[in-house]
């Protein structure tokens, strides 16, 4: 803790709201990220994960509370989900300076970092869902980002490929020193690096380290029993998994419990809760 | 109309060569262009803006303004129209395309009528009528094209950047909103310029065939617009002579000449760099 107050704070939101005609986005959220620190967004679909992101990244302004962000914050950005059409010609080498110039040798020096300079020269469609996300990775860094945003990073990769996403966030997290704004609707999965844990439904409905999140009452609450005790918390080379009936797999199990749970939240939104709408 | 009284000059030779110097000088500034249109897939929302030229050519000769202006004026106006149409999100986009391109051009059609003390060539806003194109004619192109292909290098990064994610664009930084205006806006123009040469219902071709050829032989976004710019001239060359050879009516021949070489085209072997993946319906 002690060292993490010297670092540099990045983005200050307090009590930061967005309404979009008459209807509340999301509330009542404080969170600060600091360089160096990663901070993870959880949260059903609708619960205002993105929104408080774009309140983060500045694309959206707060009707309520403030945001405060370094000025001149340099941000790279990690979407949920890209899918380039094949009319659009496009390289890797080409898609690294999409928003900015960059020169051959930073090029190559980002992609090697990922591990693909091997695929400078492939078009786009070509990737693997995992060597794409590598080369999204490399884009966004090459920016040499304060910020890094992460949109459901592991979105559509298996559970190997998982495994090096989570482990290519800590290393980028330990060389570059940039703060890390991870969004996640993966309730079981949260990087153990994670500094913060925020669970999302509307508002913030707690908050903490992994495994705080994990047994606090209304992370049970939000996700129902079912997800009871079923956060697992990505550690280094694990390679398998604990679910709520105790069974451990090797993945890919756990994203079709994940499904049921989203499901189901309708039921629970807001049960027992006392903030108002 | 004053074309005619342009005629005489010979500045530029005869008719023919300034029909191919003013097809040339679009083809140029249509190929890039068009990429963004089949990257984007406006196919359909530029051939709505392109239909509502003809209401702008009805509206220019009634109050007695530019006709270039006018129907620049209304195709932008169309393009703002289905801005504020989508975001009532009632009606899916296809649909409010389909409404706003028949409507314009039905209007268009409808006001042309009423215009009695001009009159017009209707087959020559339909279909165009590039050999009837005046130096003054000529000195638009060259000037507005100049003009959009400024823009559209100036403004290439973002433009570029919010088509392949417009939500990547604006985290870093960019305005894929803005970028969406300038589009809309340069299209409008090309339009504009457009309609003399080869008619409201035929400008998308320019802008989507030449694109779509281009594709299949470019590796980065830049290399398929100059590809599609050089195509685009080949075609608007190519027609011509064969519609004085075989004399067949001109704007149609240019867009037969981009079809059968995007025909052509289509014997290219994609190679695996140029990688591979679904395609969409233009």
């Amino acid at each position: 803790m002690d060292a993490r107050a010297q670092r540099e704070t990045l983005i200050t939101l307090s009590n930061a709201g967005v309404s979009r005609g008459g209807r509340t986005l999301v509330s009542g959220v404080d969170l600060t990220i600091a360089r160096g620190e990663i901070v993870t967004l959880i949260g059903p679909n609708g619960s205002g994960k993105s929104t408080t992101a774009k309140l983060a990244t500045g694309v959206l302004k707060p009707s309520t509370g403030t945001v405060v962000r370094k000025p001149g914050l340099r941000i790279g950005y990690v979407p949920q989900k890209l899918t380039i059409d094949w009319t659009l010609p496009l390289t890797v080498d080409r898609l690294m300076t999409l928003t900015g110039r960059f020169s051959a040798a930073e090029i190559d020096a980002a992609l090697e970092a990922v591990g693909a300079r091997r695929l400078l020269k492939a078009a786009v469609q070509e990737l693997s869902g995992g060597e794409f996300q590598r080369v999204l990775f490399a884009r966004a860094m090459i920016r040499k980002p304060d910020l890094l945003v992460l949109d459901e990073p592991v979105q559509g990769v298996d559970f190997s490929g998982e495994v090096a996403l989570y482990e290519l966030v800590r290393q980028i997290r330990d060389t570059t020193q940039s703060g890390i704004l991870m969004i996640s609707h993966d309730l079981h999965v949260v990087m153990a690096e994670t500094d913060t844990v925020i669970c999302l439904n509307g508002h913030v409905c707690c908050r903490g380290t992994p495994s705080m999140v994990k047994r606090s009452p209304e992370y049970l609450k939000l996700f129902g029993e079912r997800a009871a005790g079923s956060l697992a918390i990505y550690q280094h080379h694990h390679d398998h998994e604990h679910h709520d009936d105790g069974c451990v797999t090797p993945q890919g199990h756990a994203h079709e419990h994940h499904h049921d749970h989203t499901g189901d939240h309708g039921h629970h939104d807001h049960a027992g809760h006392d903030h108002v709408r | 109309m004053d074309i005619t009284t342009m005629r005489g000059m010979t500045m530029f030779g005869d008719y023919f060569s300034r029909a191919l110097i003013a097809g040339m000088g679009l083809a140029l500034v249509a190929g890039p262009l068009g990429c963004f249109v089949v990257w984007r897939r406006m196919a359909y929302f530029g051939d709505t803006m392109a239909h509502s030229a003809l209401l702008g050519v009805a509206l220019s000769i009634l109050l007695s303004v530019n006709m270039t202006l006018g129907v620049f004026a209304v195709a932008a106006l169309v393009a703002g129209a289905l801005i504020v149409l989508q975001r009532q999100a009632t009606l899916s986009t296809d649909a409010l395309l389909g409404i706003l391109s028949h409507s314009t051009l039905a209007v268009g059609l409808v006001l042309v009528g009423f215009l009695t003390t001009v009159r017009i060539d209707l087959m020559g806003f339909l279909f165009g009528d590039i050999l009837a194109v005046s130096v003054e004619d000529i000195a638009i192109i060259y000037g507005g094209g100049l003009a959009i292909l400024l823009i559209l290098i100036l403004a290439w990064r973002p433009l570029l950047a919010s088509t392949v994610s417009p939500e990547l664009a604006e985290a870093e930084g960019l305005r894929p909103e803005a970028s969406r205006l300038v589009l809309m806006i340069l299209m409008a123009s090309v339009i504009a310029i457009a309609m003399k040469l080869v008619g409201v219902l035929l400008i998308t071709s320019l802008l989507i065939i030449p694109a779509a050829t281009a594709r299949r032989l470019s590796a980065t976004p830049e290399m398929m617009a100059v590809v599609a710019a050089v195509l685009g001239a080949i075609a608007v060359v190519g027609g011509l002579f064969g519609s004085r050879t075989w004399d067949t009516a001109s704007g149609p021949s240019i867009v037969v000449m981009a079809l059968l070489i995007f025909l052509v085209s289509l014997a290219v072997p994609v190679t695996r760099l140029f990688g591979r993946g679904e395609t969409h319906g233009a």
